[in-house]
């Protein structure tokens, strides 16, 4: 199973509460630019969220030293210990939910902890589950193939 | 896995440096490793060595001049390897950063050569607060050196006796024994040869990256021009490098956001489009393969012929299939192009490790054209295994498709047989028999080991030896000063003849490749037009060797709208790109007239040491005739209609009633003189002599008038040497 955070664009006020929580748990400080969920105006009283839905895992394939990973509530977490920086993962993510503050050497995104599900005033959020897909398999099917299945000397 | 740690090697003597961090890309200092008495020394780099060399190559030529004689032969103790990183070297978000730049008076070419790698220990190096190492003297025994970047240790051991010497076993070995634990593997590189580099002179340097994927080491090669042999010659068996806790702002950039924005700018570029560009992410360099069978640039036979129909079997959609793929194969972190591709889990059809499942790194396309079409080698899995061994052994590819492309024709012709070849069968596309030719040279034996010798020499000793024709011989050895031509068909193209013949370390494409802009988009016809492309090319390109950066980024993928630029060939976008990358580490603006003067001062420098070493002379610069024009008759007849078309056109004669014979001579006068036209008008624009001596005037122009520059220039063109 995928633990992600749901999206409910219809019942989005806009009240900007989710990026403060958001930033203010991880940064210490209530900045949009170090949330990991994002709000757009799509219009009059119209609103577009975005975070990372854990399943197109572009990401985990991409990182050289396999410092994002998928932890055991199939949730996508980056290692920053391991990561190098290079945000490559910034730039093959599809919907920008992969982000990164400038001069900051690691990037970060939603790991569906639901801080933010909490002080929503709108009920826009949740904390839910879905079924794992070809994509989310793919990043393991990858490796496996790659694996060095016999060593000679 | 390993049978080995790292204390079980027989220390034979320590040495303790500080590690030091990067400042602005530079550590301010260089370390000597004499490997003969293993002292080690540390140098300081000067602001004046930084201006006039900028980092990278321009550091290792330096340090290789000052440590040799006019009088060093490859194999003199005081010759050196020299690696240099380059400021912008080792940075994680520009794609193409991990570059280790590598100087060595060549055993093929006499002169230094220069080659430009990837893999993780030049960054590993640097990190321990290094511009550049330097390798002198001889070892009496066996040796490995050991370098933690975070401890600051250089370590001397002896290599065992029962220690692996093929880099597919000996990199992963040693990988195992010098990490800390399972976790640490990807914090060791290894630069190693094999045992094809003790008996060869094409001998390359293997440098390891670890691949947590595939759990295994891949290797990256210097390949060109003999560093390995020069390695193995010191008696070095490897070269061990340990870093752990790669950032992205190891080189303490002055705006390390401005790098990270520059980077992200080409990461997502690459990533949108390359799949409608180049497929590197899926084929890497290999995706040239039909593009230039249909140009009819893709060698075949030695170079005879420019394309074939079976060339479609050779095809970039093969390779896809036979690479594995949506890995990150980059060979630097952040290296989104990611064209290290490798064929996983090849089972080896001969020699030693027949039977054994291997990661194969490659083939690039040099190797796939190399060792493939010009051979009329049209299995793809030959291309591989050919691969997978010249590698391991430490040979390179290049040298070794053209030499046994050279000798395959040298059997058709029927100047070599069985009895000469010690019963290889060299016949056209005969993959395993050429591998035999690979095993011989891993073992030392007779055929091997001459063939090893490469084309310059083989040419000169089947005249010699077995009666045949020395002009012939010649003019199908393909090598410019000893060194192997890479593989692309430069006959049809005068501009690439001079991209290839006019360089300092002998034909390599890394300089200029003007083929398309030359042959088929006729962008430069006049002489002045070629010489401009032969100055400003070999110039910008020679930049990314001060820098420790890879060429691919910059013309692999374009942005959308690059060719609205005037000058789409110069990909103008990114070149702004590495003004603001260069500017965002150090601190000191760059501008494109100073971008070609930091390239000018390190490549005029390089000429002058191909002169000190008594070498540079303008009849140094001159192709084999199969580079130029068609050799034989059914060569000519291969492209009649172009020839003919030629003759009456270019030439101003009718070729209407020539005999064939005549029709060969009259092309090749004509080409001859074409080429030298070519040569005095590059020479011109490089600031050089007829003779291609740079003259003190240029030197004191581009800010290179050194005194021990000038006493050699002075005496050449006095006459003296």
């Amino acid at each position: 199973m995928i633990r992600y955070l749901k999206l409910n664009d219809e019942k989005c006020v806009g009240c900007l509460t989710c990026q403060a929580t958001c930033s203010r748990l991880y940064f210490k400080e209530d900045d949009p630019a170090k949330s990991r969920i994002q709000l757009f105006q799509m219009g009059l009283g119209k609103f577009h969220l975005v975070a990372c839905d854990q399943e197109c895992r572009k990401c985990v394939i991409e990182c050289p030293t396999q410092a994002i990973t998928v932890n055991a509530q199939g949730v996508v977490m980056i290692n920053k210990s391991l990561c190098v920086g290079c945000l490559a993962c910034v730039a093959v993510c599809p919907i920008g939910a992969m982000r990164y503050f400038p001069g900051d050497p690691a990037p970060f995104k939603c790991i569906a902890c639901g801080a933010c599900v909490k002080t929503c005033p709108a009920d826009a959020l949740e904390v839910a589950e879905k079924e794992e897909s070809p994509a989310s398999r793919l990043p393991f099917e990858i490796a496996e193939a790659a694996r060095k299945k016999e060593v000679h000397s | 896995m390993s049978a080995f740690k790292a204390a079980d090697f027989k220390l034979l003597g320590q040495y303790d440096f500080e590690p030091r961090s990067i400042q602005r890309g530079y550590a301010m200092r260089t370390l000597h490793l004499d490997v003969g008495t293993r002292k080690a020394t540390e140098k300081p780099v000067s602001e004046d060595m930084k201006k006039r060399f900028t980092g990278g190559k321009g550091f290792g030529l330096k340090l290789l001049w000052d440590a040799t004689k006019p009088t060093t032969k490859w194999n003199d103790p005081e010759n050196e390897i020299v690696m240099g990183m380059g400021p912008i070297g080792g940075n994680t978000n520009y794609p193409g950063s991990g570059k280790s730049l590598v100087v060595s008076l060549s055993p093929m070419t006499g002169v230094p050569i220069d080659s430009n790698v990837g893999g993780f220990f030049g960054p590993y190096f640097k990190f321990g607060g290094w511009d550049a190492l330097e390798l002198q003297g001889k070892a009496d025994v066996e040796t490995i050196i050991f370098i933690d970047s975070n401890k600051g240790t250089v370590q001397f051991f002896e290599a065992p006796a029962n220690l692996q010497q093929d880099t597919h076993l000996l990199a992963e070995e040693l990988t195992h024994a010098f990490a800390r634990d399972e976790k640490d593997l990807q914090s060791v590189s290894v630069v190693s040869a094999g045992r094809g580099a003790d008996h060869s002179p094409m001998g390359i340097l293997n440098f390891s990256l670890y691949d947590k994927r595939r759990q295994g080491i891949r290797v990256k090669q210097a390949g060109r021009g003999g560093i390995g042999t020069v390695l193995r010659d010191k008696k070095i068996r490897a070269l061990v490098c340990r870093f752990s806790g790669v950032k992205p702002d190891l080189n303490n950039a002055v705006d390390p956001a401005e790098v990270q924005r520059i980077g992200l700018k080409l990461h997502r570029e690459i990533i949108v489009n390359d799949d409608a560009q180049c497929k590197m992410r899926k084929q890497g360099t290999a995706h040239l393969m039909e593009i230039m069978n249909n140009y009819d640039l893709l060698p075949t036979k030695n170079h005879k012929y420019g394309q074939d129909p079976r060339g479609d079997e050779l095809a970039s959609w093969v390779w896809e299939k036979l690479f594995s793929q949506n890995l990150p194969d980059g060979c630097w972190y952040g290296c989104t192009m990611a064209c290290a591709h490798a064929v996983d889990h090849y089972e080896l059809q001969t020699g030693p490790y027949k039977g054994s499942k291997v990661c194969v790194d490659g083939p690039e396309y040099e190797t796939a054209a190399g060792v493939g079409s010009n051979l009329y080698v049209y299995d793809p899995l030959g291309i591989v295994e050919l691969n997978f061994y010249c590698d391991t052994y430490g040979i390179d590819t290049i040298s070794f498709g053209t030499m046994t492309g050279f000798l395959m024709e040298c059997w058709e012709l029927g100047i070599l047989n069985a009895e000469r070849t010690d019963g290889i069968d060299l016949a056209w596309g005969n993959w395993k028999e050429a591998a035999r030719i690979l095993h011989d040279m891993a073992d030392g034996k007779r055929f091997g080991v001459l063939a090893g010798k490469g084309v310059k020499f083989l040419a000169g000793y089947f005249a010699s030896e077995y009666g045949a024709d020395p002009q012939l011989l010649k003019d199908i050895a393909l090598h410019g000063k000893g060194l192997e031509q890479s593989e692309y068909i430069s006959k049809e193209s005068l501009a690439q003849q001079g991209g290839y013949y006019l360089t300092n370390k002998g034909p390599q494409h890394d300089e200029a490749w003007l083929i398309f802009m030359d042959m088929v988009n006729n962008h430069i016809p006049t002489f002045e037009k070629k010489a401009e492309a032969l100055h400003y090319f070999p110039m910008f390109r020679t930049w990314f060797g001060l820098q420790g950066l890879c060429k691919l980024p910059w013309n692999d993928v374009e942005p959308a709208d690059n060719s609205k630029h005037p000058e789409p060939n110069k990909v103008p976008e990114h070149v702004e790109n590495y003004f603001k990358l260069y500017t965002a580490i150090t601190g000191e603006p760059l501008t494109w007239d100073g971008l070609v003067k930091q390239s000018e001062r390190v490549y005029n420098y390089q000429r002058s040491f191909n002169i000190r070493q008594g070498y540079g002379h303008r009849k140094d610069d001159y192709p084999a005739y199969r580079a130029m024009g068609p050799v034989f008759e059914d060569e000519y007849q291969a492209r009649e209609e172009r020839y003919d078309r030629q003759m009456k056109e270019k030439i101003g004669i009718d070729p209407a009633g020539k005999s064939l014979a005549e029709k060969v001579k009259i092309t090749r006068d004509y080409r001859m003189s074409q080429y030298d036209s070519l040569i005095d008008a590059v020479f011109k624009r490089r600031g050089w002599t007829p003779d291609g001596c740079p003259t003190p005037e240029h030197m004191k122009e581009i800010g290179m008038d050194l005194p021990e520059v000038l006493e050699v220039l002075n005496a050449r063109i006095a006459g003296r040497a």
